[in-house]
């Protein structure tokens, strides 16, 4: 194991995360190389989204580290967006705030600007939705316009939590397209995903995470019926009486 | 018509800064109550209002009915309550409102205790109702300062207002703004509340603020647009109710204030996002 190899991404080190005294990420160890495209996929309550709000710097680490390459731009689509569908805005305005890191508070949106929300809206199958008003959107069409406002980002590191939660086959064929151009453009993408399915088709890497790392490598390896008998066994209440976590070496969880 | 509408204006020099007054402070005060409004913080917006009250009474306790004393009193305790119930609401489990209750009603109990110390209840009637026609130069130019302060933030801080309404999750990751934001934008609610309340009172200077952006609601769906109704509704309910309370008699800040309150009963029968508008059948409906 070699920590911070000049091509990695993301790098944890021995990095618990979680609530209270409570760990949610349990150890993990391992490197997310540049241009990776990652699926982290486990039972409910296994620490996928905490290891993302934990990738973004929403969440600080309990103990160990979790290193983002320097210059990483970074875009996140968390599972519960506190997105207010009732605030009067058009979906333009909506991907729009996508420019945000480009032009801050104050830089003009210029041509070029409206330009590429215009781009993206045709990229994500929503042209001639940029005028209408956000709460007259389906979920699935929220959810491509949310995509719409990633690819506005242009950001280096991508972070999606649970992106194809009730959402009907077409989209997901159509988001999961956008995924795989991001992965050609170099971009590195880690994606939270339930469907094992889509993991094993599109993924060429997946991390399974049960509070502590289960397997973490190429896809058809991680993804077997007996890693995920293993995943499920894990005990996902939190358990007040639970032993202190004593210092010990780290199991490496790495493969990547 | 027209001699009713434009005399008591021409003739009477207090009309006529009573009429420069609420209609800067419509110009201030309505795009930060649609703000308000947007944000689901209308009634954070009276919360506030009655906040203000012992600063004020403070001010008015040692230095008489004096604007410059009584202004940063209020702004005093309102920066408080806002600071204190926000901070509460952002480093514990309680939430703003709750929060913001306790603060309040803490500070409008002070508030009242320190009137009732001194003075008449006619003084706690100024203190809580205002005389919008008796407002001198210092008032004039303390409620155009306001004005001008409040329209300058708002247009600078007009993208990360909108991105703390309508994404604050995104916001937060992307730029370190939406905290600052939201306490900018407190600071901007008591400011003109603070404005108000010379001419409109404690109490009421709240209405000016948050009865045109809620009328303003049922008949447009976009920020701007919205804020620019609200000005508008604001101008035409100053000069309806001042007309009124000249004509009728009635005390000045409540006639402003009753005026508004029938703009947004219009706006919620007839705007074409009000009550009235699905009730009517529709004849034709499109494909698509």
């Amino acid at each position: 194991m070699n920590p911070r190899t000049a091509d990695a991404c993301i790098t944890f080190e021995d990095l618990t995360v979680g609530y209270g005294s409570h760990a949610a990420v349990h150890h993990l160890t391992g490197q997310v190389p540049r241009g990776a495209l990652l699926a982290v996929v486990g039972p409910n309550g296994s620490g996928k989204s905490t290891l993302i709000k934990c990738i973004t710097g929403l969440l600080a680490p309990m103990s160990g580290t979790c290193h983002i390459a320097a210059r990483t731009s970074l875009a996140y689509l968390p599972q519960q967006s506190e997105l207010d569908c009732s605030f009067p805005a058009r979906v333009v305005d909506l991907v729009a705030l996508g420019l945000w890191r480009k032009r801050g508070l104050l830089g003009r949106h210029r041509a070029e600007d409206r330009g590429a929300v215009a781009d993206a809206l045709r990229a994500v199958g929503l042209d001639g939705f940029g005028r209408r008003p956000i709460d007259s959107l389906s979920g699935g069409q929220l959810q491509r316009a949310l995509f719409a406002r990633l690819l506005v980002q242009d950001a280096d590191l991508i972070l999606l939590d649970e992106p194809f939660n009730a959402i009907d086959e077409k989209t997901i064929r159509d988001l999961i397209g956008l995924i795989l151009h991001w992965h050609g453009e170099g971009r590195t993408v880690v994606v939270v995903v339930h469907d094992l399915d889509l993991v094993r088709a599109h993924f060429p890497q997946a991390l399974l995470l049960a509070r502590r790392p289960i397997a973490w490598g190429p896809s058809a390896e991680v993804v077997t019926p007996q890693n995920m008998q293993r995943a499920r066994q894990f005990q996902e209440a939190w358990d007040d009486d639970a032993p202190w976590c004593e210092p010990s070496p780290a199991p490496a969880g790495d493969v990547a | 018509m027209v001699d009713w509408v434009v005399a008591p204006f021409l003739e009477f020099a207090f009309m006529q800064r009573a009429l420069a007054g609420a209609l800067l402070l419509s110009l201030s005060a309505c795009p930060v109550g649609v703000f308000l409004m947007l944000r689901r913080m209308s009634l954070t917006g009276d919360a506030m209002s009655h906040a203000i009250l012992p600063g004020a009474a403070a001010g008015f306790l040692l230095y008489g009915l004096e604007i410059v004393p009584m202004t940063i009193g209020g702004l005093i305790a309102g920066a408080i309550v806002a600071l204190g119930a926000g901070a509460v609401a952002r480093l514990t489990v309680q939430r703003e409102d709750a929060s913001m209750a306790a603060f309040y009603l803490v500070s409008l109990a002070i508030g009242v205790v320190m009137v009732s110390l001194r003075g008449s209840s006619v003084d706690l009637m100024h203190v809580l109702f205002g005389t919008v026609l008796a407002l001198n130069d210092d008032a004039l130019w303390l409620i155009g300062l306001v004005a001008a302060v409040t329209l300058a933030t708002t247009v600078l801080l007009w993208r990360a207002l909108v991105g703390e309404c309508l994404d604050p999750l995104f916001l937060r990751s992307v730029s370190g703004l939406g905290g600052v934001v939201h306490f900018v934008f407190l600071g901007l609610v008591v400011l003109n509340l603070v404005a108000g309340f010379q001419a409109l009172g404690t109490l009421l200077s709240v209405g000016l603020m948050i009865l045109p952006g809620a009328a303003a609601r049922f008949w447009v769906n976009d920020a701007v647009a919205m804020c620019v109704a609200s000005v508008g509704i604001g101008i035409v309910s100053s000069l309806g109710g001042l007309l009124l309370s000249y004509h009728a008699s009635l005390p000045s800040g409540p006639a402003i204030i009753l005026s508004a309150g029938v703009v947004y009963l219009v706006s919620l029968l007839a705007g074409p996002r009000g009550v009235l508008r699905p009730a009517l059948p529709r004849r034709h409906h499109r494909t698509a």
